[in-house]
């Protein structure tokens, strides 16, 4: 391919190793800066570094396959390996992007929410989070997934809870995720134990060509397998096991819940797929009656009931925080549906509904930056006060609904069609419902938006007050993004959706 | 009147310096048998952890101030990672230790000492950053306000 070859080649061939090191590097050079601004500089650089190398990794996939990095140049299963192959190389590239993108949002949105001497802390404890997500999605290692995902969510603690300078909820937001992010660490980590007991080994590839030899070994794996489910479904917020998302989302600074909102779930949901479809095989019968009844299950009691509390709830952040645990719930579906068409489709939605969500979180960040807004019933009159702003919430709310022409639409489709082709019709009937009820819950922000009329301030009507240039870049950046694959302009949507028959045909072994 | 601690500082005063030697011993001793830089670095904290128990929070921090620590625990993680960087300039896979010398053995010696030193340094600092965290605290009520 023309575009690869202008990658050096030396980034190519140690990227894998480099998309984790240099933020982890750059974290702790960042939190001894003396210059705020530096910090910031520091940081953007960084992630953009991290999303070209990301994206070369992407097209050296596509154009000549998985590769495997020996960490140390020990080779597996006794060394560290990194796995750039069609599932993980997609989730590095959103991850990394996502990150850019919030960096170039963070700039004023930091200054305005977090105390100047915190401020280069802030950033390295985000490039930490960032680093361990990578590192989470590359690596082959089952239990250097575990210390990744503990990098990524202490620092996510730490910065959560910095949110306490504007809204002190934020402290006890993130104590509970503390605790229960780390009840889901301990349960993955006790899965992995089982794990290590049954095969001998940590490596991935080598726990799921042994565990086939065993046909799925005994009902040491099974318990295993059950720890490591729900370890992850904490990690992702399963439905029930979703009571730490909400406050995490809702009272952390802006610029955390653009991120967490669009990678921290994905994240884990990627592992999940990992687990569930290569290191196990869903021919064992505990694996498939898992992905079939209890993914499915919770997916769809989640997607009813977290968008019913969407409706109902007066703080708009809320309102995306449970939309969010109803659109894990489609992915899961996706995945349960366990046909290529099927994770095909969760593994489009989990593209699609972070670029969707990361630029709801954005609007509503920047509402908060001009005007403080956080409920719905203040959101009157504000396609008025900030037309751009309100402009890129319509648009990634209609998005997130499943309007045709954004991204929610295509992968919303084509859940549908693998629902179909299955004959679970039901599922179809759910989906559609909670599309119904999304209209609500969106739909009930766009009435106060565009059909109220501005607050009036000593006699006056509230002046129109655009968010900075900063903010409307990268928000409309993901909506444009958003139009592009629901419009297939570029060839965009199409790209996506081949990433996403990609990772699936890898899943169920047609080869990716 | 007088000091009635004094059984504890004289003791401790002699038992100091022997647990930071003893966590340079676990340090250096790590290449070939047990021990390393993890353990040496929760020893070498207790050294200083016990010096504030004795002599006062103030004393300690005098004697190791929190600026030092906070440059510590990024400066451990940079000799850790910066190993990996220089395999990286000689033009060989991240932290592969061999390329650090002529013979691969002895660079995997080199490399397993700069890492550990790394892992003290980010240890030691962390343990005692930690320990000045809680330390610092102030009740928020007063004991005259119960």
């Amino acid at each position: 391919m023309d575009i690869l070859s202008l990658f050096p080649a030396w980034l190519l061939e140690q990227g894998p190793a480099f998309v984790i090191v240099l933020p982890l590097l750059m974290g702790a050079i960042v939190a001894i800066l003396p210059s705020r601004t530096l910090a910031w500089w520091a940081a953007l650089i960084v992630t953009l570094l991290c999303s070209v190398t990301a994206f070369g990794l992407l097209l050296q996939v596509y154009s000549e396959g998985a590769s495997l990095y020996t960490m140390g140049g020990w080779d597996p299963p006794h060394g560290i390996s990194l796995v750039v192959d069609a599932l993980s190389a997609p989730v590095l590239l959103l991850i990394a992007a996502m990150a850019v993108v919030t960096m170039v949002y963070a700039m004023p949105a930091t200054i305005a929410e977090i105390e100047p001497k915190k401020r280069a802390p802030f950033y390295a404890a985000f490039l930490l989070c960032f680093a361990g997500l990578m590192g989470m999605v590359i690596t082959g290692d089952a239990f250097n997934v575990f210390v990744f995902l503990e990098v990524s969510s202490i620092s996510t603690y730490a910065i959560v809870a910095m949110g306490a300078a504007r809204d002190r909820r934020a402290l006890a937001a993130a104590y509970n995720y503390l605790i229960m992010g780390s009840i889901g660490a301990t349960f993955f980590v006790i899965g992995l134990g089982f794990l290590f007991m049954e095969t001998g080994t940590l490596n991935m590839a080598d726990m799921s060509r042994i565990l086939a030899d065993l046909d799925g070994g005994s009902r040491v794996a099974m318990v295993g397998f059950g720890f490591i489910v729900v370890g992850l479904g904490l990690k992702m917020a399963m439905f029930p096991l979703h009571t730490w998302l909400p406050g995490a989302y809702a009272y952390s600074p802006t610029m955390v819940s653009v991120f967490l909102a669009s990678t921290a779930t994905k994240a884990a949901l990627y592992l999940l797929l990992r687990f569930t479809f290569t290191v196990f095989d869903p021919s064992f019968n505990y694996d498939i009656v898992v992905v079939k009844y209890v993914l499915v299950g919770v997916g769809v009691v989640g997607m009813i009931f977290a968008s019913l509390q969407a409706i109902f709830q007066t703080d708009a952040r809320r309102t995306l925080a449970y939309s969010s645990v109803a659109q894990v719930g489609y992915m899961l579906l996706g995945v349960g549906i366990a046909t290529a068409a099927g994770i095909a489709a969760g593994y489009l939605h989990l593209l699609n509904h972070a670029i969707i969500k990361g630029g709801l979180f954005l609007a509503m960040g920047a509402f908060w930056y001009r005007f403080g807004i956080t409920r719905v019933t203040d959101f009157n009159g504000l396609s008025k006060t900030m037309p751009w702003t309100m402009g890129a919430f319509m648009i990634s709310g209609l998005s997130l609904i499943g309007v045709p022409f954004t991204a929610g639409f295509v992968s919303k489709v084509n859940l549908t069609i693998a629902a179909a082709d299955k004959g679970w019709w039901w599922a179809v009937a759910v989906i559609v419902v909670t599309s119904v009820l999304a209209i609500i819950y969106i739909g009930r922000i766009l009435l106060a938006a565009y059909f109220g009329s501005p607050p009036e301030i000593d006699g006056e009507m509230a002046k129109r007050n655009e968010a900075p240039l900063m903010m409307l870049i990268p928000m409309w950046i993901l909506v444009f993004l958003s139009i592009s694959i629901g419009s297939n302009l570029f060839g965009l949507g199409d790209n996506f959706v081949m990433a996403s028959e990609r990772a699936a045909n890898l899943l169920v072994g047609i080869g990716g | 009147m007088r000091d009635p601690h004094v059984i504890l500082r004289v003791v401790s005063k002699f038992l100091i310096p022997f647990i930071a030697l003893f966590a340079f011993y676990v340090q250096f001793h790590g290449d070939f048998g047990p021990g390393g830089g993890f353990q040496a670095g929760v020893i070498l904290a207790a050294a200083v952890i016990l010096y504030a128990l004795i002599f006062g929070l103030e004393a300690a921090k005098e004697a190791f101030p929190p600026s030092w620590v906070r440059i510590g625990m990024s400066l451990g993680v940079l000799l850790y990672g910066g190993t990996g960087v220089v395999t990286w300039i000689l033009g060989a896979d991240f932290l592969s230790y061999g390329v650090l010398a002529e013979k691969s053995y002895h660079g995997q010696h080199y490399g397993i000492i700069a890492v550990e030193l790394g892992i003290l340094l980010a240890v030691t600092s962390v343990m005692i950053a930690i320990f000045y965290a809680f330390g610092s605290r102030q009740p928020e009520t007063d004991e005259g306000d119960w």
